[in-house]
């Protein structure tokens, strides 16, 4: 376009070229918009659906809802393991007006410490403003009472319950029940090793320990979900959609609280342990380990002091001594000898030795002492039984050889972990010469079989692998697995009861080789010499047992030597193994007590509390004493 | 005023107190979308409403008291404004008071005032101006003194650092010289030379949030809970609106806050997901309604100033539509540009409606002069 200047400025011409470039900016404009409706079209159609998903995303969150715990009863229904609320106070940051004044009110209305003052102005800093900060944890209820009688004057404070495990009866089922803690870092990866991580997205705690660790899964249950619709702060603004948890199933224990409490009372200082069974189920009557400790510390986080004084406490109060406790079984194994020298052939029902108190090898200097200096002369197998010859047994190993013992106890369970339903056991053990070997590099001598034949010389056995064998034997042959669960407790008030466990059962060849033994141990506590016959005098009832005394064993093989204690320390262990009714058994016992002499005048008295306590007013037909132990 | 005075049998009314009916009736029904949208987009807040309804209240006080004075008035004002606010401009950069990081305010004591704001009427007036003493189409050494009155005021602003006020004053003086009838040829040459400043704006101008906006742009996903946020929060307020929207107040983008800015520069994520496509589309034609209005009024101008002016003004505001849609849905970098008349906020709208008073200024004064 090329003009020459002009003086008078041609109007038409200018106005019709604005007209011109206008027009062509409007359609610019026009295909400008155009390119932004096409734009939004694409966002808006073409890719709806992915942004409807994206858009969803944001705002739609699932949260798992923890389900409630299974709560624990004994056999008549007492609840030994509780869910209860605890109480915590928490702060709501964005609902306080003045931080500072309501602390310090709050400080005259109850005892805030020091520490939690500085534990809450730390999250205070990393907490999003509408999320509730703890400030006090585990209220009394007298604390929740006063708040909440002037809550009205404590804006964007509240009082937060939460479920926690409480146990009632505190240290009388510790090594029974165990307990539950949070869920810390180890037990998160094994949770997803077991992919159960989203089980327990919600859960806070797990159980650690004891049947709240064996039975976690039976008593957890199952998460649940609920949609919720959150901001972008992630503050729930209402709930969609909710798909609710399944509790965890409450269960029935074999447990009877008042015999565990009996069991409790009668040890009193004294360390050992306690283990009553259902003779014809394997059901766990009682279990007790002493000492014990309050498992309550434990679920809320037990403080480093109290905790270090359990874990360096000489009476290890954190061991099970029921199952974990090894102990030289001495002569409480003198009757599974006894069948397996029967059965094998290498004695019989007449065979007697004399016993003048020692015993000695050919060409080998050692001598081998009764428990009784001038021992017991003429000595059969009953006989040997009632007063608990050593060296009649001293023989018999010898006769028997380590290999059969070794094979014939294992088959009792010796050696090998019962299958009681506890993480917490030992399997303790049985000698052998494979083992001797690969142990100690040493070959089995000849020396180590004879005190094998009174329960010592590297044999050690927990409690409850004694009353699993007391049961076998009793059961004749039958073997039952100790539980202590019994079933589940249902809604209609009838426990629905797990099936009983059993293992392979020990062949029997000759039922009365077993009657030979039972009858000796009936005479342990009824016969003119029987070892446990003070213990058991006068009893309304028939039993049957056998005494142990151990030498110089503890629980504890790294304690260190302390002069002060020593000399209580080397006592004899004192152990009792026993069952009763005669006739009919219902029920064994296993009494072991550390450091607190013969077996007879210790461990048997105690077992003859528990049997009282469990047959109190019941009334049994009486029946002549001597008569039975003619037999 | 009272809507029944907006019919077409009243115009001569309005065309005494010298208000163009039809852009009032474009300007007033935006102005009540864009109330209808800060309802839902300020979370229901009505201290914010208020504040805005005054705000436009104000707006369009200003607007008819501009629209009062004649063409001329502002023809002769065109220096004098440009050159202050032009001196302005200088004293912001040596004294201004910082505010989110940039410098923009200048506080004369009585009253905190943005300089920018005045150049965004004083470049195309001066541009009009000067361009229109000559005639049309300008010489290309008018052209050129047309373009330096344009680049140190952008310079200058784009220093505070305002990337979209300086952008939309760039536009309006250079709106004002294409419609004066700039030749094609000079076009493309200057669009090439504003190419080759691209690079020369990248390294030596731009601050380097400003670059990061400008990447974040081109990928917004790279970081997207960072500064890729803003705009991917939108796309998905944008996107899951789909054709009929979640409905007024269902907006869960916006009303559960994942959208940032929400009651202001991206009001319209909140309106597109909650009105649709079919919303969009109906505003869109508001937009292109009142820009149509626009350019009738500047085309049916008596001088060549006004139409100009004019011109620029409408088409400034297009600048303004075009760039904030563009921003919000990822079609443009996210530079700081208000939706016209539905965010937000206050200054810029005084601006925009003086822009308007003025346009309506031109549109009703003609008669009287050739009278």
């Amino acid at each position: 376009m090329h003009r020459k200047r002009q003086a008078i400025r041609d109007h038409t011409a200018e106005a019709n070229l604005f007209a011109r470039r206008a027009t062509i900016a409007f359609i610019i404009v026009t295909a400008m918009l155009g390119i932004v409706l096409n734009n939004l079209y694409s966002l808006q159609v073409t890719q709806h659906d992915d942004y409807q998903t994206r858009s969803n995303g944001n705002r739609i969150k699932v949260l798992p809802v923890a389900p409630n715990r299974g709560l624990i009863y004994d056999r008549n229904g007492v609840l030994l393991a509780e869910n209860r609320p605890v109480f915590s106070l928490e702060v709501i940051p964005e609902k306080v007006d003045d931080i500072e004044d309501t602390l310090a009110r709050l400080t005259s209305l109850m005892a805030i410490t020091e520490e939690e003052l500085t534990r809450f102005e730390s999250n205070l800093k990393g907490t999003r403003r509408f999320k509730p900060v703890v400030l006090r944890t585990e209220l009394s209820e007298k604390e929740v009472a006063t708040f909440s009688a002037s809550k009205h004057k404590f804006k964007g404070v509240q009082i937060e319950a939460r479920l926690a495990r409480h146990y009632p009866y505190k240290e009388t089922l510790t090594h029974v029940l165990g307990y539950v803690a949070r869920i810390n870092k180890r037990d998160l990866q094994k949770l997803v090793e077991a992919g159960q991580e989203d089980n327990y997205a919600a859960t806070y705690d797990i159980g650690k320990l004891g049947i709240e660790k064996y039975h976690e899964e039976t008593l957890h249950g199952t998460v649940g979900y609920q949609q919720v619709e959150v901001n972008n702060q992630g503050r729930i603004i209402r709930v969609l959609n909710v798909d609710p948890p399944t509790p965890g199933k409450d269960i029935v224990l074999n447990i009877d609280l008042s015999l565990q409490q009996e069991a409790q009372r009668i040890l009193e200082d004294t360390r050992g342990a306690v283990v009553i069974t259902e003779v014809k189920t394997g059901g766990v009557l009682a279990l007790y380990s002493n000492p014990s400790y309050d498992p309550n510390l434990f679920v809320h986080g037990i403080s480093s002091k109290n905790y270090s004084a359990l874990l360096n406490s000489p009476d290890r109060p954190l061991i099970n001594r029921a199952t974990q406790g090894q102990y030289s079984p001495a002569s409480t194994v003198k009757p599974h000898l006894a069948l397996l020298g029967l059965e094998d052939g290498v004695v019989t029902e007449d065979y007697s030795i004399k016993d003048n108190g020692r015993y000695r090898l050919p060409n080998v200097s050692h001598v081998w002492r009764d428990w009784k200096r001038w021992g017991h002369g003429e000595v059969d197998i009953a006989k040997a039984i009632e007063v608990s010859c050593d060296i009649y047994y001293y023989d018999l190993a010898y006769n028997l050889g380590i290999d059969k013992i070794s094979e014939a106890m294992q088959e009792f369970g010796f050696g090998d972990y019962t299958g009681i339903d506890l993480y917490e056991e030992s399997n303790a053990n049985m000698p052998s010469r494979g083992w001797k070997r690969a142990r100690f590099n040493q070959p089995w001598y000849i020396g180590d079989t004879i005190p094998v034949g009174i329960g010592q010389s590297f044999w050690t056995a927990t409690p409850i692998q004694l009353t699993h064998s007391i049961n076998t034997l009793v059961n004749r042959g039958e073997r039952y697995i100790p539980q202590i669960i019994r079933g589940y407790k249902e809604s209609n008030g009838v426990d629905d009861l797990i099936p009983l466990k059993t293992s392979r059962p020990i062949q029997i060849n000759d039922p009365k080789n077993l009657d030979i033994v039972l009858n000796a141990m009936h005479d342990v506590v009824h016969g003119e010499e029987g070892t446990a016959r003070f213990a058991f005098a006068d009893t309304p009832y028939e039993s049957a047992g056998k005494t142990g005394t151990a030498q110089l064993f503890t629980v504890a093989q790294d304690e260190k030597y302390d002069e002060d204690e020593v000399d209580e320390r080397l006592r004899d262990n004192a152990l009792y193994v026993g069952f009763a009714p005669f006739d009919n058994p219902e029920i064994s016992i296993t009494v072991v007590l550390e450091n607190a002499g013969g077996g007879s005048s210790n461990a048997a008295p105690v077992a003859r509390k528990l049997m009282d306590f469990y047959f109190r007013g019941r009334t049994f037909e009486t029946v002549n004493v001597d008569s039975e132990s003619e037999e | 005023m009272k809507r029944t005075a907006i019919t077409p049998d009243k115009i001569s009314f309005l065309q005494r107190v010298h208000i163009d009916g039809w852009l009032l009736l474009g300007l007033l029904v935006l102005s009540g979308v864009g109330l209808v949208t800060l309802y839902s987009a300020s979370g229901q807040d009505m201290g914010q409403m208020q504040r805005q309804f005054t705000r436009l209240a104000v707006s369009f006080v200003v607007m008819a008291v501009l629209a009062q004075l004649p063409p001329g008035f502002y023809r002769r004002l065109s220096p004098i404004a440009f050159v202050g606010g032009l001196l302005m401009l200088v004293a912001v950069l040596l004294f201004g008071d910082m505010g989110k990081g940039a410098q923009r305010w200048l506080d004369l004591g009585f009253i905190r005032f943005q300089p920018s704001e005045l150049m965004k009427l004083a470049v195309p007036m001066m541009v009009a101006w000067y361009i229109s003493k000559f005639t049309l189409p300008p010489r290309t050494h008018h052209i050129a003194l047309g373009f330096i009155m344009v680049v140190v005021p952008t310079v200058l602003i784009a220093k505070q650092p305002d990337l979209g006020t300086s952008l939309l004053i760039a536009s309006s003086g250079v709106f004002a010289i294409f419609l004066a009838g700039m030749s094609w040829k000079l076009i493309s040459l200057v669009g090439a030379l504003v190419g080759a400043f691209a690079p020369i704006m990248w390294f030596f101008l731009m601050k380097d949030y400003q670059k990061q906006r400008v990447l974040t742009f081109l990928n917004p996903e790279s970081d997207p809970l960072g500064s890729g946020y803003h705009i991917i929060q939108s796309q998905i307020a944008i996107g899951s609106g789909g054709v009929d929207g979640k409905g007024w107040l269902q907006g869960t983008q916006s009303q559960l806050e994942f959208l940032p800015e929400r009651h202001t520069d991206f009001i319209f994520s909140v309106f597109s997901e909650e009105f649709g496509l079919t919303g969009v589309i109906v505003l869109l034609a508001i937009y292109l309604y009142i820009i149509m209005r626009g350019l009738i009024i500047s085309s049916r101008a008596q001088d060549a100033f006004s139409k100009l002016l004019g011109g620029s003004i409408t088409l400034t505001f297009f600048v303004y539509v075009f760039v904030n849609m563009g921003m919000v849905s990822g079609l443009l970098p996210v530079v700081g540009v208000p939706l016209p008349l539905v965010s937000y906020g206050g200054t810029s709208m005084v601006t925009l409606m003086a822009g308007f008073g003025i346009l309506m200024s031109i549109a009703t004064q003609k008669r009287l002069i050739s009278r």
